[in-house]
């Protein structure tokens, strides 16, 4: 495989981690349970663990860290080979099992197309809409101050 | 010294009990779920998960419920819960410039790109009580306008375009970032621990500290360059991937604070700025940290230190109000054997004040 492949493979996974880190757990299974699964195990146990979330000093300048958040995170490995892998925010180990399994599934050419069109293209559609909906609300409380000039210039 | 004591098993047992009967109130009044003090209580949510330095609703709005209601209690429950989960490490730097804004003011410009967004406030309302709310009240949905897909800038981006404010200090390459959480404080501190500590630091301390540079005691000449609040992305170098995961997104409140200038012979005077970020919506905590912030530069900025809010070590210190309270309120554990020390010395220095003042009458009847 080429690098570019390979970087476009890894864009596609990236995406759809965000994705799925995004989603409920419940819709991500309420998906998953309509598409044809794999035989697979867990490579590494659902867990859950912290991170340290870092800032930037000013928004743009060195790290600094702000506080932890937990996470979970899990490994599964299909019975053809593929690793997949899921972290996500939160203490829902079966969420960060789920995000794996369609991590590894993304990277077999047998069932990245049924994975991609059948959990992550409509999470995605509900993320966008969510999305759209908040920067509505938040859109309609822009505002335009004006400063009243005082007196006779 | 504290000398412990034994026994009371009974009691403690008893008393904890009885707390648990109390904390869940009248029993023909429903009990408040997680959810509904996550979605109905969220500032309170996000000031435990902000102080007790833990990104988890969830968890905070069950240390509050356990708590009932007392938010240092809670921030102390949400800490001593950090205790028990390993750390996997820590993210990428977070980018607030790339926020989904949800609220973004500026009290330096009115034209700004990207606008002025007033989001969830309480400013401008009257601070009347709402009797409507004691009423199961349903509110109107909000209303909706034209999303911009315009790019919302950090105010001091633009003022840095120009070099009228001072430039965000680069990291050093090579050196590890500071966390007091894993090395005890040492002083002078630099600045990346200044602000871990006062992102954890208790809102009405950096409030009282900030309002008393307001009020002259330290420098402070501030403008809110910018509040913005919203959700980012958080992403984690994940070694077994072997690249950044997506772990989801966060919600955060960061506050630029635009200061007075400094300048040299050899540099023009350009603005300084303090720095606040916090989880959630924390508008007050972000503006009363960046001030802070701002006061603790004074040994790099080269100011006098005369007031408490310049002075790292005393800020530092008496910030943390888990370590505060824990100190306070353990005066009123037993110090039976400690006062009854105290008590001897006392007793024998009024016995020896007594036979002093009966001395010299002695001496004038023997005369």
């Amino acid at each position: 495989m080429t690098e570019t492949t390979e970087n476009a493979r890894q864009a596609q996974r990236k995406a759809a981690m965000a994705v799925l880190a995004h989603s409920d757990a419940a819709d991500i299974m309420g998906r998953l349970d309509a598409v044809a699964l794999p035989a697979h195990e867990n490579l590494r146990e659902p867990e859950n663990g912290l991170v340290m979330v870092r800032g930037r000093i000013g928004g743009d300048g060195a790290p600094f860290n702000l506080g932890e958040a937990t996470v979970s995170r899990a490994a599964v490995r299909l019975s053809t080979g593929e690793v997949g892998f899921g972290y996500t925010l939160g203490r829902d180990r079966q969420k960060a099992r789920m995000i794996a399994l369609c991590d590894a599934m993304l990277q077999s050419d047998q069932f990245a197309g049924a994975v991609e069109s059948g959990v992550i293209a409509p999470l995605r559609a509900a993320m966008v809409a969510n999305r759209n909906r908040d920067a509505a609300e938040t859109a309609a409380t822009r505002v335009d101050f004006y400063t009243l000039v005082r007196g006779e210039g | 010294m504290y000398v412990a004591v034994k026994g009371g098993e009974r009691a403690i047992e008893n008393a904890h009990r009885l707390l648990a009967h109390e904390r869940r109130g009248d029993r023909d009044v429903p009990e408040v779920s997680l959810d509904q003090i996550s979605e109905q209580l969220s500032l309170g949510v996000d000031r435990v998960m902000t102080e007790g330095s833990l990104y988890d609703r969830e968890l905070a709005a069950l240390a509050i419920k356990q708590a009932r209601g007392d938010m240092i209690e809670a921030i102390f429950l949400v800490r001593a819960f950090r205790a028990t989960l390993p750390r996997f490490g820590a993210t990428e730097p977070v980018d607030t410039g790339e926020m989904q804004v949800r609220r973004r003011i500026s009290s330096t410009f009115k034209d700004i790109p990207g606008g002025q967004i007033l989001g969830p406030t309480f400013d401008y309302t009257h601070r009347l009580l709402d009797p409507q709310l004691a009423e199961g009240w349903v509110p109107e949905p909000p209303a909706t306008g034209e999303a911009s897909a315009a790019a919302m800038p950090r105010v001091t981006d633009i003022l840095g375009r120009d070099g009228l404010i001072e430039p965000s200090p680069e990291a050093v390459a090579d050196s590890a970032v500071g966390d007091l959480t894993r090395e005890p404080l040492s002083f002078p501190a630099d600045r990346d621990l200044r602000l871990q500590n006062l992102a954890r630091a208790d809102e009405g301390f950096l409030l009282a500290l900030g309002y008393s540079s307001q009020r002259g005691y330290g420098r402070n000449h501030p403008f809110a360059g910018e509040i913005r609040f919203g959700v980012v992305e958080v992403e984690f170098f994940a070694e077994d991937a072997g690249f950044a995961v997506p772990l989801g997104g966060i919600a955060l409140t960061e506050c630029q604070m635009v200061n007075q200038f400094k300048g040299s012979a050899s540099e023009a005077p350009c603005f300084t700025r303090g720095y606040g970020l916090a989880f959630g919506q924390s508008e007050r905590k972000t503006m009363s940290m960046a001030l802070v912030d701002r006061t603790l530069r004074a040994r790099e900025l080269a100011e006098e230190v005369v007031a408490p809010a310049q002075d790292e070590e005393f800020v530092m210190s008496h910030s943390d109000n888990v370590q505060a309270t824990g100190f306070v309120e353990h005066l009123k554990l037993p110090h039976y054997v400690d006062f009854q020390s105290e008590l001897g010395l006392l007793r024998k220095l009024r016995k020896e004040f007594a036979e002093a003042a009966e001395a010299p009458e002695m001496q004038e009847a023997a005369e």
